[in-house]
């Protein structure tokens, strides 16, 4: 079925296809769990039942989220050793004790709060909830931080000495690995990423509900409107700032890794007068030129140079064996690119809309923001593809090479473990979608009720009831 | 040198640590998912599934530092380990998929309850079973070329893997049924002590076949357990291992709820710690020893700083998180 020389091509494959489907998951926690401990807290603070009924609503789904996160997330980290064993020797005692620290500091914080979380609403009282809830987010927070760290150092490799093994091993403390070049701009534009997603989702079914009938007695959409104002400022005021970070994290990779921005750009060729942005065009890795361009003169220099006739290097420069695959980022970044400008058109329209008191009348609006539901998960994906491919063809930028990576493994194990990972997949995970799709169709509710399991509701216990056992008095009935 | 060496010893026993964790903690979720279809589906399944809902996670997080401490601390015995084992590593982490998603979604679509719970149940199994095949496939010995795996995809198939990946679901059903017995009443309760009869011989008999088998698989076993002075220690493990049976089976006869559980998990610690005299000082048998495993003392030092902080507090707030919820379980979720 495979030959032994695809062996590597599809243990990138394997990376590729789990970790994108993880990473979806991740991306959505993280903004979830803060926008549960921001109604939690909401709730403590006003006492308004809107809040607890959101925090119910969207509890139940961060738990579908969760769950899928974390079964995907074990796969990653077993991934490194199985597939990319050389990889995972010589770089090990570098990124080692930073995965090493993200499972003492954050799954662990985030697993051991999650079961209260999720189940002790009634066991513990209103404000220990809370801070299992602030842990779980906290939580998720500080993966991040190190995950990434990880990731940034592999791009921007810093403060490492190689030991006679061949091993990256620390030269100068932890301060330069952690802190690596890219790493701040990364983290920031990635976590910014995840709130915005999270707010494009949530004012997504917010929208879609606010477009149907009202389902709860009152008729006034009282839920589905707090949840859509809340995604709609959330998107007004990130949106902006994320296009900033973006800009900056560019300018950072054109410091650390240029051959990155000139693929992203479609600079095959070198300008030495002014580069010019190319808007569309068709790549060809091959010919090492890009047909059909439709481009602005030296708009890139004055983006990349903040100088129009500043001097632009192109993909010329770099020795053909060190050049990443233009044909693959310099779609996914325009991909990312244009969803960015549709989430500050709606941000921007739904400022006017808020400014001229229509925020919940104005029915495009709505249906653009149902529209752009997905739009942080494809962003996202298309973004990390960027940066992920943008690397090659190393693993550690400039010193360690990808085809040099691989564990020592025949084709045929290698191709059947990506088809049982691709069918496994898009089986759980697809079924997973579909729950959440379902969860998200039902519009919330006054007196929602808990995720807890649901025979717990069919047995007597009203919902009703279960919104007064956050009080205290609840603990172990 | 001399101080890298304690620093390897000590990491050494962080991660064997950090595995028995994993082992008995997951071990009972993971047993209670092989048996799961055997409850009848229900009050008994919604039961048995409650006990664990709120702590399965944190269980499994055990597995993750395993995995990612053993990448940190000796990543050369990472990369040939995960390579040799690659086939039923794969398979465990697809039967853990199955089985975690399955904690949500049998809830989310009672429709198809029926098939997630196959999925928890499968997934489970598949999960147990392979996790003994990789240790019976560790003892035994994986080939090493240069700083890699030499062997094919298939060397990890013995009669001695099969053994012991029998051998760990057999002892993750009775952790699984102790627990039950521990957390639930009535019907659910009366059910798991049925299946502690079952799977307490069935155990018992799995160590003393890998006990029996393992000094004869070479890689200098023999030497290790029936040298002198290790002999000494080694000769008192069959008559512990027979007064822990004598105990246990009193507890049953007698209806403890708790006693049983405790000594089962004296019995995997008595098991883990025959294991660790069987491999030590080596982390792939006659190949790779620790020291030769080891990272450089800058990164052990850098995670141990972490670890003498991070472990105690992990442990203060699971077990809080045990605390929260402790008492006997209803099908109705906690309450």
């Amino acid at each position: 079925m495979f030959h032994d020389a695809d062996a590597l091509l599809l243990a990138r494959i394997q990376f590729g296809f789990t970790i994108s489907f993880h990473f979806i998951f991740p991306a959505f926690s993280i903004g979830l769990a803060s926008f549960l401990a921001v109604l939690e807290a909401l709730w403590l603070k006003t006492g308004k039942p809107v809040y607890l009924d959101l925090y119910k609503y969207w509890l139940k789904i961060f738990a579908v989220v969760f769950a899928m996160g974390v079964v995907s997330g074990i796969v990653m980290s077993y991934q490194f050793g199985t597939n990319w064993a050389v990889f995972s020797d010589r770089a090990g005692p570098i990124i080692g004790p930073l995965m090493a620290y993200e499972v003492l500091t954050a799954f662990f914080l985030e697993a051991g709060f999650l079961g209260v979380m999720l189940f002790g609403m009634k066991k513990v009282g209103k404000r220990l909830h809370f801070f299992a809830t602030l842990m779980v987010a906290v939580g998720t927070f500080i993966s991040a931080f190190w995950i990434l760290s990880v990731n940034s150092w592999m791009q921007t490799p810093a403060g490492y000495a190689i030991n006679p093994q061949g091993q990256f091993v620390p030269a100068d403390g932890w301060i330069p690995i952690i802190f690596n070049p890219s790493f701040p701009f990364r983290l920031v534009h990635t976590v910014t990423a995840a709130y915005l997603t999270t707010a494009l989702a949530v004012g997504a079914v917010g929208a879609w509900h606010l477009l149907r009938p009202s389902s709860n007695e009152e008729g006034t959409h009282e839920h589905a409107r707090k949840m859509f104002s809340m995604a709609m400022w959330m998107a007004a005021l990130v949106a902006p700032v994320q296009v900033l970070v973006g800009d900056q994290h560019g300018l950072n990779t054109l410091e650390h890794q240029p051959a990155k921005v000139m693929a992203m750009e479609g600079h095959y060729q070198s300008h030495p007068e002014g580069a010019p942005l190319i808007l569309f065009g068709i790549p060809d890795d091959d010919a090492q030129r890009m047909d059909h361009a439709i481009e602005i003169p030296r708009l890139g220099s004055l983006i990349l140079k903040h100088d129009a006739d500043a001097p632009l290097a192109g993909l010329d420069t770099i020795a053909p064996q060190d050049r990443p695959p233009v044909e693959v980022i310099f779609w996914t970044f325009r991909i990312m690119v244009g969803l960015g400008i549709l989430m500050l058109g709606l941000g921007a329209w739904s400022l006017v809309a808020r400014w001229r008191g229509k925020l919940y009348e104005w029915r495009w609006m709505k249906r653009f923001a149902v529209l752009m539901g997905p739009s942080g998960f494809i962003a996202v994906i298309a973004g990390w593809m960027t940066t992920e491919v943008g690397r090659q063809p190393f693993t550690v930028y400039g010193l360690m090479r990808t085809a040099e990576s691989a564990s020592p493994l025949a084709a045929p194990a290698v191709g059947a473990s990506l088809v049982a990972f691709v069918i496994v997949y898009f089986a759980v995970f697809g079924m997973g979608s579909w729950y959440l799709l379902k969860l998200m169709s039902r519009a919330p509710q006054p007196h929602e009720p808990e995720p807890a399991n649901a025979p717990s509701h069919a047995a007597g216990i009203t919902p009703g009831a279960a919104l007064s056992t956050a009080a205290p008095q609840g603990r172990h009935g | 040198m001399a101080d890298s060496t304690l620093l390897t010893n000590i990491w050494a026993a962080i991660l064997a640590f950090a595995v028995f964790m994993y082992v008995v903690m997951d071990g009972f979720d993971l047993g209670i998912g092989v048996m799961f279809r055997v409850f009848p589906a229900g009050k008994q399944r919604d039961t048995a599934m409650n006990s664990i809902a709120p702590v399965w996670d944190g269980n499994e997080t055990w597995l993750v530092l395993g995995g990612g401490g053993l990448l940190a601390a000796f990543p050369l015995a990472y990369a040939v380990i995960m390579s040799a084992l690659y086939a039923p590593l794969i398979a465990m982490l697809l039967g853990l998929v199955f089985r975690g998603v399955a904690f949500e979604f049998r809830w989310r679509d009672p429709a198809h309850r029926a098939f997630w719970d196959l999925a928890f149940s499968g997934g489970s199994l598949v999960a147990a079973f392979t996790q003994g095949i990789m240790l019976g496939a560790l003892l035994q010995g994986v080939q090493v070329e240069g700083r890699a795996y030499g062997g094919g995809w298939w060397d990890w198939l013995t009669p001695f893997s099969l053994l012991t990946g029998a051998s760990v679901v057999a002892g993750y059903c009775l952790l699984g049924a102790c627990w039950l017995n521990w957390k639930t009443e009535g019907e659910t309760q009366a059910h798991a002590r049925r299946l502690m009869r079952i799977f307490a011989p069935l155990t018992l008999a799995a160590i003393a076949a890998v006990s029996a088998a393992t000094p004869f698989l070479g890689n200098e076993y023999f030497n290790r357990w029936f040298s002198m002075p290790r002999v000494l220690f080694t000769a008192q493990v069959p008559l512990v291992i027979a007064i822990l049976t004598w105990r246990f089976a009193r507890s049953l006869r007698r209806n403890y709820e708790l006693a049983p559980f405790v000594l089962t998990l004296a019995v995997f610690g008595l098991s883990f710690v025959g294991l660790g005299i069987s491999m030590y000082p080596y982390l792939v048998p006659n190949s790779i020893t620790l020291q030769m495993a080891a990272a450089p003392a800058s990164s052990q030092a850098f995670m141990l700083v972490g670890a003498a902080i991070l472990v105690p507090l992990i442990l203060a707030y699971t077990a809080w998180s045990y605390w929260v919820f402790r008492g006997k379980v209803a099908h109705e979720g906690y309450h």
